[in-house]
């Protein structure tokens, strides 16, 4: 597929060899936010000032000789769940309208010491909790591809920004796949971290036990590098693996001879059948590179978004119980304490996060917490058994993304469950806590992209780029 | 579990044969530099508000780290207490309270760091200890205005997060207390123990340690009562005094025909009395969940190792060493008090300069209140003082009066201050003259003396004391006058 914007890797390169400067890459961008934003949505905040000033300073050191980071003057936009010092972060909230955290999150640092420059703050689902940023309280982001479709979610306005050629890259947050289902959506990689790969210090949490931040790029080469900029081990992160990060871009070129991939023997319903045959295409152009396909099973795939929505809800009801108006956010002012919470918290939050924090309330609740909470802690246990005696057959495992492209603005809205099953493909590497990527891989209905995601198991990373390369190879 | 039925018998015995079981809950600050998951400083007394960070606020995205210094001081105190330290894991705690930022509070629950130990009471009663695991402290709230001084009929409140984060460790007892003097040494000697380990500084005036009470009511060898669980026992003295108020409370309950409700009571030191705060129904349901932000606690066998070789001799040891060096019992009150001021090590010092174990351990004891573990005054001094005693060179009234002078200039040679105040011991011979003219004096008490009348000995003792100006010891006098009659 070729790509309209220029990638991560040629933009850096440009800059650092001075074929370009910093400030007339952020200008391109800004130039195309300034035509299409307006339609769009991409973003909650559009830093423009803050960003001229550290392209000029990347700039002014490239000019006086100074070294400079890998991203240096790479124009990134990050979802407005990352926390950046002095600048509102929101989650698409009215809770936190106007907050400002005193810090940076780890990821956002990492990204400022490679000489990156923030152009802004994406829309999402609210607190990240949807599959199309209709959630967002700030209204839906579209998608660039065709503005009556939704760019999916959460990270929806992460995934628009570049598809949009907002900005060069963008991170999200992926819970239960909301990077590699927008990144299908709109034709993008995206990538879904091993669990304690990538700081989650600063990233306002979901769902502390399957949050992880990640990439969206045009390819496979600028996600791989964007990974090498933002994982390794963050003293910050209790959750953070005690590691040092995987190469990636050093294992792009190695090919798939020899490897083994496994295909789903008995694939779940509701997937659209331009994206199965996208999936056969896949499977044909891996085995032309030398990989064998091996029929793997995991039983327990059908009881995973069950466990999903137990387990994803409990968590959010206990990190969203702080949102009480007291201390940051808003407040609605009743006269008295106890009514100031409810009004705060009933006028703060949209239906989607209300409805999770009733159901994860429930869940842990005395008397049904051995029936739900628990329950869902046990298929945990099982898928993640189920991928441990598949990886013993194979390398990666290939899925679907996404069971269908991007659909209409509205048309999952009104029924929460047909919404939820858009994740079907993707939770269960959160579950488990695995690695899994999202790579473009041709159309399908209404000619919009399709993506295959590519699973492999924790700290897998290498062979799972090396396959993603691949298929970027075969698209 | 134990009945303890070996506790002697004691003023605070129940009327009719109920029996108290009684189990204590600790709270102690542990003495660290900083709180138990950020670099806040862990310090008392602040301005309110100062002490914080964006984890103590609990703001979006800040994520706990756990304080290493924080887990070694547990295992210590788990040590100390005869625990089994293990692989241990935190839970979230639900619960909405304005002085909880993050509203839950991350606890251990299932599986604590410290389980299973023991502490030894006088007359060798074992007191088990379920767990004593690590949690963070809340912020405090302060309540203006109404008349309560609690949240309801408040016009406002004042939070200081300050608290919010400082690491604890929570010592559950089991129910194996049976009285409230057992309650009470219990509690003092945790208190031992925390400052023997440098756990805790152990202050229950500044909220440092802080107990919750549950008792109890039963007839001997039937099953447990129902309990009620008493909050905001800050002393020591609060201990004994609530839990004889609430179990003479439960039995009046039970023997006018009513039932106890199981509850959570509030101890009100002012009225001596305690009152229901919330009854079982009104229980928060915490909802307790294993903390995402955290990971397995799993300290390596080598560290543990390393941290109970470095434990100090704890009182229980020191106690008894004092006893064997001094004579005295190891349950009796002075080799209590000397231990708890640390100040067994200097009775120590005193003997091994050649003084008398015995006295040292007299002397320190009424001498040296003021005066913390390493006393100004040389221990070779008072090896002297003990020495000049025992060979009656100087008498017992006399070796106060020097020692009184000792301690109020910080030490000083005996022997110089005995000869300023002219306390030469008299010899006996000086002794025995003054005896034999005490005698031709007194001929009439003499004679009564030597028909069998004891008292009369005083007349006699009397004028020979006077006749010496005190110089003579009383000892000395009284044996020869013995003497002087079997002859």
């Amino acid at each position: 597929m070729t790509q309209p914007f220029a990638t991560v890797v040629d933009i850096a390169a440009d800059i650092a060899s001075g074929k370009t400067s910093a400030v007339e890459v952020l200008e391109q961008h800004l130039a195309r936010i300034t035509e299409r934003e307006s339609d769009i949505h991409a973003f909650n905040l559009v830093t423009t000032e803050q960003a001229r000033a550290t392209a000029q300073q990347v700039d002014a050191d490239i000019k006086a000789g100074k070294p400079v980071g890998p991203l240096a003057g790479v124009p990134v936009a990050l979802k407005d769940n990352m926390c950046t010092r002095g600048i509102e972060t929101t989650c698409s909230s009215k809770i936190l309208e106007g907050w400002k955290p005193p810090y940076d999150a780890t990821v956002v640092t990492r990204l400022q010491q490679a000489g990156a420059v923030m152009v802004g703050k994406t829309n999402l689902d609210e607190f990240a909790m949807g599959s199309s940023t209709e959630n967002s309280a700030f209204g839906p982001t579209k998608n660039p591809l065709d503005t009556s479709r939704v760019p999916g979610g959460s990270s929806g306005g992460s995934a628009a920004a570049v598809a949009a050629g907002f900005a060069a890259v963008s991170l999200g947050s992926d819970t239960g796949g909301s990077i590699r289902q927008p990144a299908s959506l709109c034709g993008l990689v995206g990538v879904k971290p091993t669990y304690g790969l990538v700081s989650r210090q600063g990233i306002v949490a979901f769902a502390s036990s399957l949050d992880q931040v990640g990439p969206f790029t045009h390819t496979v080469a600028d996600a791989a590098l964007m990974m090498e900029v933002i994982g390794g081990h963050d003293p910050l992160d209790s959750t953070s693996l005690p590691q040092p990060m995987l190469s990636l871009t050093s294992v792009l070129g190695q090919g798939v001879k020899g490897m083994r991939i496994g295909r789903l023997a008995d694939m779940p319903d509701g997937c659209e059948p331009e994206v199965l045959a996208r999936m056969d295409a896949a499977y044909v152009a891996l085995q032309a590179a030398g990989a064998t396909i091996v029929d793997i099973s995991l039983p327990s795939l059908s009881y995973c978004l069950t466990a999903y929505y137990l387990v994803a809800p409990a968590e959010a009801s206990s990190n969203l119980a702080r949102y009480d108006g007291v201390r940051y956010g808003m407040r609605v002012e009743t006269g008295d304490l106890h009514s100031m919470y409810g009004a705060t918290r009933a006028a703060g939050f949209g239906a989607e996060v209300k409805r999770r924090i009733m159901l994860g309330t429930y869940a842990l609740s005395a008397g049904y917490f051995d029936a739900y909470y628990g329950k869902a802690l046990k298929v945990r246990r099982l898928i993640a058994n189920d991928f441990a005696a598949a990886y013993e057959k194979c390398d990666v495992i290939l899925t679907p993304t996404s069971p269908t492209v991007a659909f209409p603005l509205g048309d999952k809205t009104s029924d929460p469950l047909t919404m939820y099953l858009c994740d079907i493909f993707t939770i269960p590497t959160n579950l488990a806590g695995h690695a899994a990527m999202s790579v473009p891989f041709g159309t399908g209905a209404h000619n919009m992209p399709v993506g295959v995601q590519v699973l492999a198991p924790a700290l897998g990373e290498q062979t799972m780029f090396r396959v993603a390369a691949e298929l970027e190879r075969a698209s | 579990m134990s009945n303890a039925s070996s506790a002697p018998q004691h003023s605070t015995d129940l009327p009719n044969g109920w029996e108290m079981v009684v189990g204590l809950e600790v709270h102690v600050e542990l003495d660290t530099k900083t709180k138990l998951f950020s670099a806040s400083p862990n310090h008392f007394g602040d301005e309110p508000n100062t002490n914080i960070d964006p984890v103590t606020l609990g703001l979006p995205g800040a994520l706990p780290v756990l304080n290493k210094h924080a887990v070694e001081l547990a295992i210590r105190l788990g040590l100390a207490l005869n625990c089994t330290v293990q692989p241990s894991t935190f839970h979230r705690k639900n619960y909405f309270y304005q002085d909880m930022p993050k509203a839950y509070q991350i606890s251990q629950y299932d599986q604590p760091i410290n389980i299973d130990g023991y502490m030894m009471l006088p007359g060798d009663v074992r007191i088990g200890i379920e767990r004593a695991h690590l949690e963070e402290d809340t912020g405090k709230s302060t309540h203006i205005g109404g008349t309560s001084g609690r949240i309801h009929g408040s016009d406002y409140s004042l939070v200081d997060f300050n608290r919010a984060g400082v690491p604890l460790v929570e010592i559950v007892s089991r129910p194996d207390i049976r009285n409230s003097d057992q309650a009470r040494q219990y509690v003092a000697e945790l208190r031992s123990i925390l400052l023997a380990v440098g756990a805790s500084d152990a202050k229950m005036e500044e909220g440092s340690m802080r107990c919750d009470v549950n008792v109890s009511v039963r007839k001997p060898g039937a099953e447990f009562g129902t309990r009620c669980e008493i909050k905001n026992v800050n002393s020591i003295r609060a201990v004994g005094k609530a839990i004889d108020y609430e179990a003479r409370r439960q039995i009046d309950v039970l023997e006018s025909g009513g039932t106890i409700r199981q509850e959570t009571r509030h101890w009100d030191d002012g009225e001596g009395r305690t009152h229901t705060l919330r009854t079982k129904e009104d229980a928060d349901d915490y909802r307790y969940f294993l903390e995402p932000d955290l990971v397995l606690l799993d300290p390596d066998q080598e560290w543990i190792e390393s941290i109970r070789a470095s434990l100090p001799l704890l009182p229980a040891a020191r106690r008894a060493q004092l006893a064997t060096l001094t004579g005295a019992n190891k349950e009796s009150e002075s080799v209590y008090v000397i231990v708890e001021r640390g100040q067994d090590d200097y009775v120590s010092a005193v003997a091994q300069a050649g003084g008398d174990a015995a006295r040292a351990l007299v002397y320190v004891q009424q001498a040296f209140a003021e005066e913390g573990a390493t006393p100004k005054v040389a221990a070779s001094d008072i090896a002297t003082l003990t020495q000049m005693e025992r060979d009656a060179k100087i008498t017992a009234t006399q070796a106060k009066t020097i020692l009184s002078e000792m301690v109020a200039n910080g030490g000083g040679d005996p022997v110089a201050i005995a000869a300023a105040k002219g306390f030469e011991a008299l010899d006996t011979s000086a002794v025995e003259a003054m005896v034999d003219a005490a005698i031709a004096q007194q001929a009439d008490a003499w004679a009564k003396y030597c028909a069998g009348e004891e008292k009369a000995m005083g007349a006699l003792v009397g004028a020979i004391m006077k006749s010496s100006q005190g110089k003579a010891d009383g000892k000395v006098v009284t044996a020869i006058l013995q003497a002087r009659r079997a002859k």
